[in-house]
Formats: structure tokens, sequence, C-alpha cells
């Protein structure tokens, strides 16, 4: 085990130098970095902190606690949801739950974060590049940041990710050094071939099967198509995230670090065949068939392409029969606020939820039992969460569904 | 006796409660300590005021939100001994010290010691920052 080094500067700012606010967030850092065996510290550029979701009275007080003794951040830090919708707060049940949400969003807030309650914060302008050290939680940033951006990030999450951002500085350990990147098991996706490959639903669950396979590997897929963009990566890596804990995978000919084709082969490779994806439909979904009561989308925050391809589904045809949430950041909402996409969807009568999400908080009805879902990882987590079954589905499915009241699979 | 390597400081005695299988605060435990993970083969089982000895946790870093408040509702764990280091769980316990004064020690024990240590009865643990100890006198219960 290595013995832990600090500069002059940070064992300065650890003696008060700077205030009481950050020496108590750089406490926190060197102690982590301590049990991680970390060497030294490393400077990071941005945060994105998830630190803001109520988890009971500790969150407020940790939240107060900085803010009493002076802290702010000192890089550009990006804020994930909260309990809490600030711009459509009456569809937030739970009025206590609603409060304490709100209370712990302003603190952060004062904290000098960007109020960006986003899940998806690589959707919006500034985002790190390649080798780029930041300190980011939420699995799905993690997870994205470090495959798709090729910066580099650990997996921080509550307390950690505020103080990073506090002290500009995170252990180096883990996913920031370059040792720890490389690919361990490759998935060779070739047998899928392109025509599901090409579709929507295959990326969540491809990674649904490698989150599951892999436990703290580092995957390597092969076969994915050069044209998969940032919206299959995005629900690639959160279902990868949720089911197993992945935080790093590179896609040969795709991501920024992934490694050669042949360098790839030469690791232990897995096949993945249509029946496995078959299996991995119906083991992600709790019910198959039958009446709905809502559909939810956008878990993560969906992009403006994705908001925008649901309003062109929406544009002609019968009217929705069941609520139909949509879940996305406030950027991408005021983004489809302007172009006119919001008012598309709103007039066919989808819900938009913004700065929080359909299954972390309360807003579903708790008398609906059947819901569907494009989403892995909503799939994966609701059920836990809000207590309702879950159906997973193209767009296309879930809006073929919605107007009709019940579950509509194209090759179920 | 046998010793171990603080993660986070503090003294405190209780009756061992050893769990088969990793746990998982959030999601796996009720705000009154109590596992409620449907999987867990120990599901039921109260771990509040009890000295916890697992090889590791497991899930989300919520659990360190939901640890730091079991123990500020005094519904924690005394003491909490694994066989590998656990930052979320550590960070759990770090923010509890800070915010409230209150000290939950967590240690890491190498195996094999580890294997040695009692599945019941009463266990003390010292843990400073440089070294923790952990103590016990058989009692047949």
């Amino acid at each position: 085990m290595q013995t832990l080094r600090l500069t002059a500067e940070e064992e300065g700012v650890l003696g008060g130098q700077d205030g009481d606010g950050v020496a108590l967030a750089m406490r926190v850092i060197v102690s982590l970095a301590r049990i991680e065996g970390a060497p030294r510290l490393v400077e990071i550029t941005s945060a994105h902190v998830d630190s803001c979701l109520y988890h009971g009275q500790v969150s407020l007080d940790f939240a107060h606690r900085l803010v009493d003794l002076g802290a702010k951040v000192r890089v550009p830090t990006t804020l994930n949801v909260g309990s809490m919708d600030l711009i459509h707060p009456e569809l937030v049940r739970d009025r206590d739950l609603a409060a304490s949400g709100r209370e712990l969003m302003s603190a952060y807030v004062a904290l000098g974060c960007t109020p960006t309650f986003t899940c998806a914060p690589y959707q919006l302008p500034n985002r790190p590049g390649l080798g780029e050290h930041v300190a980011w939680a939420e699995s799905n940033a993690i997870v994205f940041a470090n495959s798709v951006l090729g910066a580099r990030t650990d997996r921080y999450g509550d307390f950690l990710d505020i103080c990073a951002a506090i002290t500009g500085r995170a252990p180096y350990s883990g996913l920031q050094t370059t040792e720890a990147r490389r690919g361990t098991v490759t998935f060779d996706c070739r047998p899928l071939g392109d025509r599901f490959l090409l579709s929507e639903l295959a990326y969540p669950l491809l990674g649904h099967h490698v989150g599951s396979m892999v436990g703290g590997e580092i995957p390597v897929l092969v076969g994915i198509p050069a044209s998969a963009g940032e919206d299959e990566l995005k629900a690639f890596g959160a279902a990868a995230a949720s089911a197993g804990g992945v935080a790093l995978f590179h896609a040969v000919g795709v991501t920024p670090e992934a490694p050669t084709l042949a360098e790839a082969m030469e690791l232990p490779v897995r096949e993945v065949e249509l029946d496995t994806m078959r299996e991995t439909r119906r083991a992600l979904s709790t019910f198959a068939s039958g009446e709905l009561d809502a559909v939810s989308v956008g878990t993560p925050h969906a992009s403006y392409a994705e908001c925008a391809r649901l309003a062109e589904l929406l544009t002609d045809g019968p009217p929705l029969k069941i609520p139909f949430y949509l879940s996305t950041g406030r950027a991408t909402r005021a983004l489809a606020e302007e172009s006119g996409v919001l008012r598309t969807l709103e007039a066919a009568g989808v819900t938009v939820v913004v700065d929080t999400c359909t299954y972390v908080t309360a807003i579903l009805s708790p008398e609906w039992k059947n819901v569907m879902t494009n989403s892995g990882k909503w799939a994966h987590y609701a059920p836990g969460n809000i207590n309702v079954s879950a159906v997973l589905g193209s767009l296309e499915e879930c809006v073929a569904s919605a107007r009709t009241g019940r579950v509509i699979l194209e090759d179920a | 006796m046998i010793t171990g390597r603080t993660l986070n400081p503090g003294t405190a005695s209780g009756e061992v409660v050893r769990l088969t299988a990793p746990l998982s605060f959030w999601g796996g435990t009720d705000e009154n300590g109590r596992i409620i993970d449907a999987h867990h083969p120990q599901c039921g089982v109260v771990l509040a005021g009890r000295v916890l000895v697992m090889e590791s946790g497991r899930g989300s870093s919520s659990a360190s939100s939901v640890l730091a408040e079991q123990i500020r509702a005094h519904n924690a764990p005394a003491a909490i001994i694994l066989a590998r280091p656990d930052t979320i769980i550590a960070l759990g316990a770090l923010i509890a010290h800070e915010l409230y004064d209150l000290t939950t020690p967590v240690v890491v024990v190498d195996k094999p010691p580890y294997d040695a240590l009692p599945t019941n009865g009463l266990l003390q643990v010292d843990a400073d920052p440089t070294q923790a100890r952990i103590s016990w006198s058989t009692v047949t219960r």
C-alpha cells in the first residue's frame, strides 16, 4: 500500500487556510484516498453531483453544514436529478418529500452548482473531453463520461461528489489511472446481425446482458455499427451500469479508447446470440401482455433528438388512451419549447417531467400497476422503487400501446 | 484478539451478527436497521446496535446516505467489520462522524483472521487511526 502524498497547497487547505468548509471537504477526499491506497490526489476540471437527491435528514444536514461553513465549488459543477420537478411542482404527490427535495436542491445551488438537474449532463455544452480528469456521480453519467467521451472518472457517489467539486480534487485511483482502463473481456456481437444491431432495443438489451455477465470487469464490444449514436450508447451504458456496476466499456471502431479488433479478440471472448437477447427481454419485463396503466420514457433523460422523434410519432394517428410520461432535462425542454416539439408533445397528452425522474420520486399514481418503458434502467429499478410491473418496448411500441391501452409488441 | 485496518475510527462493543452474503444498505435495510432485502439469506435480522461482520457491501453509492442516516437515528450497527475495504460504507460512517460526532468504527480484517471471528457472543472493537483491535470472550448462548 502506497502512502498518500499531498501537495503544499492541499496540506494548506486541509489545515484550514481557505476556510472550514473546504477543509471539511478535503478531509473527506483525503480519507477516501487513504482507504483506496491512492498515491496522490488529481486535479479535476468538472464535477457532476448526485447528492442533491433526498435520502433523509442526513442529506440536508450535510448540504447545510457545507453552506454554513462557507464552502463553494471550485470547478464547473452540474447537478443530477433531485426529488422534485421545480418547473411542474404539482407533479410530485408527496408534500413532505417535495418540500425536503426542494430545500436540498436549493442548498446545492447555494454551494455554486449549476441547476441543471439532469442525469444526462453529457447532453449539455462544455462537456469534458478525452483524457480529462473529472469527478462525476450517477452510474449512467459515469459510464458515458468514461466510455463515450474518454474523460476519466471513478465511481463517485453521495457526499464524495460535492467534496471533489469543492476541493477540485479526487483520489488518483481506480479509473483515473491509465492502467485500470483497459478492456478485460470481449463480447462479440457480430452473430446478432445488423438488422438487430440497428434496432433501438438492441442497446438496453445488450447493456443489461453485458452488465449481468461482467461484474467489475471492463467489457469490449465487437460488431457495434459505426452509426451507433450517443442515444444508443447512453441506453447501453445505463442498462449495463444498473445491471452490473459497469463504469467503463469500449466499442471497437466506435468509442475513443477502444482497442483494435485484433487486440479485442485476444481477450477472453463471449459470443452474443439472438436467443440470449430474447431471454434478456423476457427477464427485464415483469409482465408481457394485457392492460397497461401508463407509459414512461426518458430514462436516462431524453435527448432533444429523442423528444423530436416522439413528437414525430405522435403527430398523426389516434389519441393516447393512457398517461404517457417523458422525463428530460430542463435545458432540453427549453430547446423543445423553442422549436415547437414541446407543443406537439403536450398537445398529444404527454406529461413532460424535468429535474427528476418518474422512478425516483412520487409521480406515478400508486394505483397503477402495469407500466411500459423503453429503458432497461427503468425496467430494472422501477419494480423495487415504486412497486410497479414493467414491460420493455421500443419507443414505437410504447406509442402504439399507449394508443390502445394494451401492450402491443411487434415481434413478441 | 486480532488486529485489522481502520477505515473509520471509534470504539464500540455489541453482540455479533455475521452475514453470509454481502448487503446493500440502500434497498437492503429499513430505517430501523432491519434487513429487508427479500433475496438476502438473513432477511429480517436486525443490525441496530450489533457488531456487523460481513465480507463486503454491495451496490449503489446511495448506501452511504442510508448508513449515515441510520447512525444519526441511532439505528445503525455499533461497528462494522469487513474482509475487503468498502469506500461506500466507510464514507457513510465518516460523514456521520463529521456531522453528528457519532463514531461507528469500520474495520477491515484480512483473511484468514476474518474467518476466525466468532459468530455469536460479544465483540469489542477499538479502532484508532493506525490500527484496529478486535477482542471477544466466547459466550455460549
